[in-house]
Order: C-alpha cells, then sequence, then structure tokens
C-alpha cells in the first residue's frame, strides 16, 4: 500500500537532484547567502562535465572555508589570502588536474592582493572563482577591500570614506589587464536568470582550463544578509541598487581580450 | 653511481635535492643562499624539477603547502627574514601534516641584519617560530658533505613523519667550497606514495582534504594530541649528534654547525696545553640530544657551549645538564665568527672558575 508522502513523490516532476559532487551536509551559511547557491553550481558544472575525478578546490579562510565539507571532491583549505598560491602549488604540480579557488574579497583583493595579481600575470592555469559580497562575513561584518563608500560596516560605523579607506577596489578590472588572463567575468546569482549564466561561466571556465588558456576569473557579486544587517530579500535588492553601478556584471575580458566598455554595458 | 664534486654549501645543498627528487622548488632570492635557486633554476630545470623565482616568500611557502599537499617533494630555502615572513605558512603546514624540506641559510639579524653568517635563528627554528604548539624536525650541517646527506635525509624524514623538516645552516656554510660525494640514492626506494594527497577524488575512495581547520576544541585537541604523540615518536627515534675526545674529557664544549667546527679547532689547540676537552655536537637541534648531554655530565667538570649568537642553545645544553655542572656561554653576534683562541680563552675561564 502507498502511503502519503509516496504518492506525493510519485505525482511530483524531479527539477533537481543533488548531484554527486555535493555531500549529503546541511550547509552552515546564513538564509540566503550567495555561498550556498555558488557551491551548489559549481558542483553541477564539475558533475556535469565529469570532472570529479580530475578537480581539485582551494578554500581558503573566510564563510567558505569549510566549503570542503560539502563538495565531494579533494580539497586543500589555504591560509587567509593565500589560496592562488596554493592552487600554483597544486597545479604546477599536477598540470592534467583542474583546480580552482573559492575566494571572498578579503581574501582575494586585501591580504592575498600580491598573490592574486602574481597568478594572474602568470597565467597560471586554473580557475578563480571570486565572492564579492563587499563585507567580511566570517569575521562579523567589518569593511572588505570592495565596500562601497558610505557602505556601513563595524569597522566603518559612519560609512566608508575615501580619506580614510580609499576607494572600493575594481580588483576584476585591475587583472582584466594582465596579458595572464583568458577569461574574465563578473556574475552574480541573485535572481535564477543571474544563475544560469553564471553556471555557463564556470562551465566555459573550466573548458579553458582543459585547453590551457591561462587564468580565468569569476567575479561573483555576491551578498551577506548578515553582515549587511537585512533580510535576504532587501540584500538581493541593495546588491542590484548599489552594488551593480559600481561592480557592472558583465564580461571584462573574452578570449583574451578585453571587451570594450560599451559592449559590457549593452549586456 | 656516486660521485665527488668541489662545490659551494649552497650548491650541494641544490644538487642534492634534484639527486633526492625533488619535484617542486618554489623560492625568493636573498642573501646569502640565493645560489641554491639559481642552480636549480638551471640544473634543476634542466633534469625535470619545477623551480620557480615567485613573489615573496609567502607565495613559496603556501605554493609549498599546495604541492605537497597534492603528493610532491617540495622544498623552500631562504635566510632569517625570509623565513620569518614563512612562519604562519609553516605553522599551517605542520598542522595539516605535510612533509616537505625548508632551508634556512641563518644570516646576522634581527632586523635586516647583516648578510653575515648567524646561528640567530635557533630558537625561531627550535622552538616554534610560528603559532601553535609544534615542531619543525630541525638538522644542523657542519660541513659542505652535510649540507648535501641532510637533504636526502631531511626528505627522508618529512616524509617518514609526515613532518616539516628544516635545514639550519649559516651563510658561511652556504658559501664556502668544500669536496662533497653525492652517494647512491635510489629515488624510487625512497619516494613512497601519499595515499593522502588531493590528487582528485575517484569513486573508490572519500576526498582527500588537507586542512589546519578544526573549529571544535575537542576537535583541535585530538588533532594536537596526535602530533604531541607524533613529536615524542620522533624524540625516541631520531635524536643525532656527534662526538669528539669524550672518553677522557673534564671539560665538554657545546656547539651546532660552523661554531662546532670552530670549537674542533679550539679543543686541537687546548689538548696542546693538556686541557682534556671533548665536543658534543648536537646534528638535530629537534629533537635535542638532552641524554648524551646529561649522561657525561656525571663525567666532567664543567661545560661550554658556543654559539654564534647571544645565547639560544645554551637554554636546552642546561635542560640537559640539570645543575649537575657549570654551564658556560661563549657567543658572538651581528655576523661575528668566534676564534679557537678567543674559545680556548673563554675555557680557561671556565677551568679557573670550576677548580676553586
Ligand atoms: C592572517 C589572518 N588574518 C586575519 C584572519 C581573520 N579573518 C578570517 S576570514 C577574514 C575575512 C574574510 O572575508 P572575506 O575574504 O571577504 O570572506 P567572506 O567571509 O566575506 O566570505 C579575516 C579577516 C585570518 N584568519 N588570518
Ligand atoms: S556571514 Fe554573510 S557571507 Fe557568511 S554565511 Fe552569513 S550571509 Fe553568508
Ligand atoms: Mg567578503
Amino acid at each position: 500500500m502507498l502511503n502519503r508522502d509516496d504518492l506525493m513523490l510519485e505525482e511530483m516532476e524531479v527539477v533537481w537532484e543533488k548531484p554527486e559532487t555535493l555531500t549529503d551536509v546541511k550547509m552552515h551559511y546564513c538564509p540566503g547567502c550567495g555561498h550556498g547557491v555558488i557551491h551548489k553550481i559549481l558542483m553541477e558544472v564539475v558533475q556535469e562535465l565529469n570532472i570529479q575525478d580530475k578537480t581539485i578546490g582551494v578554500a581558503p579562510v573566510g564563510c567558505s572555508v569549510l566549503a570542503y565539507h560539502y563538495m565531494n571532491i579533494d580539497m586543500q583549505e589555504a591560509a587567509h589570502g593565500r589560496a592562488t598560491a596554493v592552487a600554483t602549488g597544486i597545479k604546477r604540480f599536477l598540470p592534467d588536474k583542474l583546480v580552482f579557488t573559492y575566494q571572498g574579497d578579503g581574501d582575494l583583493a586585501a591580504i592575498g592582493t600580491a598573490e592574486t595579481i602574481h597568478a594572474c600575470n602568470r597565467g597560471e592555469n586554473f580557475l578563480i572563482i571570486f565572492i564579492n559580497n563587499a563585507i567580511y562575513g566570517m569575521t562579523g561584518g567589518q569593511m572588505a577591500p570592495t565596500s562601497l563608500l558610505g557602505m556601513v560596516t563595524s569597522t566603518t560605523p559612519e560609512g566608508r570614506e575615501v580619506k580614510t579607506q580609499g576607494f572600493p577596489f575594481k580588483i576584476t578590472e585591475v587583472v582584466a589587464q594582465l596579458p595572464g588572463t583568458y577569461y574574465v567575468t563578473r556574475q552574480s546569482v541573485h535572481t535564477a536568470n543571474a544563475v544560469r549564466h553564471f553556471k555557463k561561466a564556470v562551465e566555459k571556465a573550466f573548458r579553458y582550463q582543459m585547453e590551457n588558456k591561462g587564468t580565468c576569473l569569476i567575479e561573483i557579486v555576491s551578498n551577506c544578509p548578515s553582515g549587511w544587517k537585512m533580510t535576504p530579500v532587501q540584500a538581493n535588492k541593495w546588491l542590484e541598487e548599489n552594488m551593480f553601478p559600481y561592480f557592472p556584471p558583465g564580461d571584462l575580458k573574452v578570449d583574451g581580450k578585453i571587451v570594450e566598455k560599451k559592449t559590457q554595458q549593452q549586456k | 653511481m656516486s660521485e665527488v664534486r668541489l662545490m659551494k654549501g649552497n650548491e650541494a645543498a641544490a644538487e642534492a635535492a634534484i639527486r633526492a627528487g625533488c619535484d617542486c622548488y618554489f623560492g625568493y632570492p636573498i642573501t646569502p643562499q640565493s645560489e641554491i635557486i639559481e642552480y636549480l633554476s638551471d640544473q634543476g630545470r634542466k633534469r625535470g624539477m619545477i623551480v620557480m623565482q615567485v613573489e615573496s616568500e609567502v607565495a613559496a611557502i603556501n605554493m609549498i603547502y599546495g604541492a605537497a599537499g597534492a603528493g610532491a617533494r617540495a622544498m623552500s630555502s631562504s635566510s632569517s627574514p625570509g623565513i620569518s615572513l614563512m612562519q604562519e605558512g609553516i605553522s599551517y603546514i605542520a598542522c595539516a601534516e605535510l612533509p616537505c624540506l625548508l632551508i634556512n641559510i641563518n644570516r646576522g639579524g634581527p632586523g635586516l641584519g647583516t648578510i653575515q653568517p648567524s646561528q640567530g635563528d635557533y630558537f625561531q627554528a627550535v622552538k616554534g617560530g610560528g603559532h601553535g604548539d609544534y615542531h619543525l624536525i630541525v638538522l644542523a650541517p657542519a660541513s659542505v658533505q652535510e649540507m648535501a646527506d641532510f637533504v636526502y635525509l631531511g626528505f627522508d624524514l618529512a616524509d617518514k613523519y609526515r613532518n616539516p623538516v628544516m635545514i639550519l645552516a649559516d651563510g658561511a656554510l652556504g658559501q664556502m667550497m668544500e669536496r662533497v660525494e653525492f652517494k647512491d640514492y635510489n629515488i624510487s626506494e625512497h619516494k613512497l606514495p601519499k595515499q593522502w594527497a588531493t590528487t582528485g577524488k575517484t569513486p573508490d575512495r572519500e576526498p582527500n582534504i588537507i586542512t589546519s581547520l578544526h573549529i571544535q576544541s575537542e576537535e583541535m585537541e585530538k588533532i594536537n594530541l596526535r602530533l604531541q604523540q607524533k613529536y615524542r615518536t620522533i624524540e625516541q627515534n631520531e635524536v643525532r649528534y656527534e662526538l669528539l675526545n669524550t672518553n677522557d674529557a673534564e671539560y665538554l664544549f657545546v656547539a651546532f654547525g660552523l661554531s662546532a667546527r670552530i670549537c674542533q679547532k679550539a679543543m686541537d689547540i687546548a689538548r696542546t696545553e693538556n686541557i682534556k676537552v671533548g665536543l658534543l655536537r648536537p646534528i638535530t637541534l629537534y629533537p635535542y640530544p638532552y641524554k648524551i648531554l646529561n649522561q657525561l655530565a656525571s663525567k666532567i667538570k664543567g661545560v661550554l657551549v658556543v654559539e654564534m649568537n647571544a645565547g639560544q642553545m645554551v637554554e636546552d645544553v642546561k635542560l640537559g645538564i640539570e645543575g649537575k655542572v657549570p654551564v658556560d656561554f661563549y657567543g658572538r653576534m651581528g655576523g661575528i665568527v668566534p676564534t679557537p683562541e678567543e674559545i680556548v680563552l673563554k675555557l680557561k675561564e671556565l677551568i679557573q672558575k670550576t677548580s676553586k
């Protein structure tokens, strides 16, 4: 005899199944946080490209330092800021494997700026996933190098101002200028459509890595509902209204060529 | 086939690394050890090694972490300021239990200091250097021959214990030329498969994770207890030292590396004056030869520790001697190398003190 639950299941269409590349563990991220979605998309791509046995991830200190609890692949945790150095060590020794880093804005654009720029300048053949949530999530909401002007954080209680804190750092624009980068794009995951675009970008980047094209960097303009002190819905709205004008989504570099500003805006 | 050559200490270490099957070298130039990266950039690359001059020592040590975590025999070298920059990474490597070899060609400090030889980094190398409770295995060569030999030994110990190993030498050992024999070393017998390395998760196993993060205190304490257990095993098995003229000795020099070479000369001078002095040369600075010191203490009247620093290893000597006989210290700093004559004078002072 079928019970009610079985009946329900039979009648429903399966629209999403957890890929093998994700562990069956509940994620610790706050409700509405972009990290969870980004993890899922990344691992879906690894599954669909059938590269689980080749992929090695690097998760540096930041909210996503425990990414290896959720991603069912070989991974290394890295010191704060050093993900691209660790990835360089892995990829240089195992050039046939597919390597990615998963870094926050503090990690990639403050403490690890030198490692980021030099890895990109060497054209290290791996993928950098850069989560720009304009804040230090893990340590409780301090200013990030990408915090917007006027943005209130626990270390900029009056709002970020240029005189003391300088400008929000567009590091993605900087690395796009380096000849070592092949594909540089800015994405988001705050709508279903954005998620689809992001997934395409990840697929492309892994394929480029298989073709030894050089460094690919995908920035995700993401959120931090807890650090921003907003509900997930408010956070995503704030992201569109405040982050996008300064960090406009779109490709910055495709096939090793800088995308002109105009076409970038049209997208 | 073994081969004899005349080489600088730095070059001998680099040549040995190639022969030991070192896969990757990441480093940043600094005097007095740049010959290592220069030699490897030429010979190492030609013979199949990955050799990279990178943006900083911070990057280098984290590349070592990545490569070692992926199963490579990995090595870096630097001199004092550069080794200071690496300390966070070394602590991560120790906790994640990654085997690797680091060479510190110690120069005079603190600060930018001098490029002349020093032993001022003893505490940093032996007592931790970075944060947390961990130990490196520390080897102290005293000749160009040992600069080469300890590279093989260092890689083997690193693999055996999944622990970082440091060769602590000084600018003089790095720069001086001596005869060195490269003995046969069968790489395939020594380089064993590393099942724990991140090489890509295959369906037949769980993911391999390299990490030093253990958020739960209970878990972190467990990791610490396991590390401490390992250090006790290392202390049991790996103490190495050299004894010279200790059978009839009434006095004892204790010195490592270059200081030990100079003490040997001082010993020869003293013995021509009928002073019965011997030498204990610790080869492993961690684990330290406390036991033999304690045994010798019951046969001698006093100890003179000689170092090229303000007195660092002397603290370990005192721990070993346990107050049984007086322990004196003679040291020079700032890159000045003590002369045998100065050391003999200091020894005579000790003799006078103890025969009163
Ligand atoms: C050397 C060092 N300095 C500081 C820290 C503390 N710390 C941990 S994560 C972090 C910032 C994380 O921010 P981000 O990289 O943007 O990641 P997020 O948590 O926002 O995803 C800081 C400052 C550390 N772990 N190591
Ligand atoms: S603190 Fe921010 S970045 Fe971290 S999990 Fe929570 S919402 Fe996400
Ligand atoms: Mg952040």
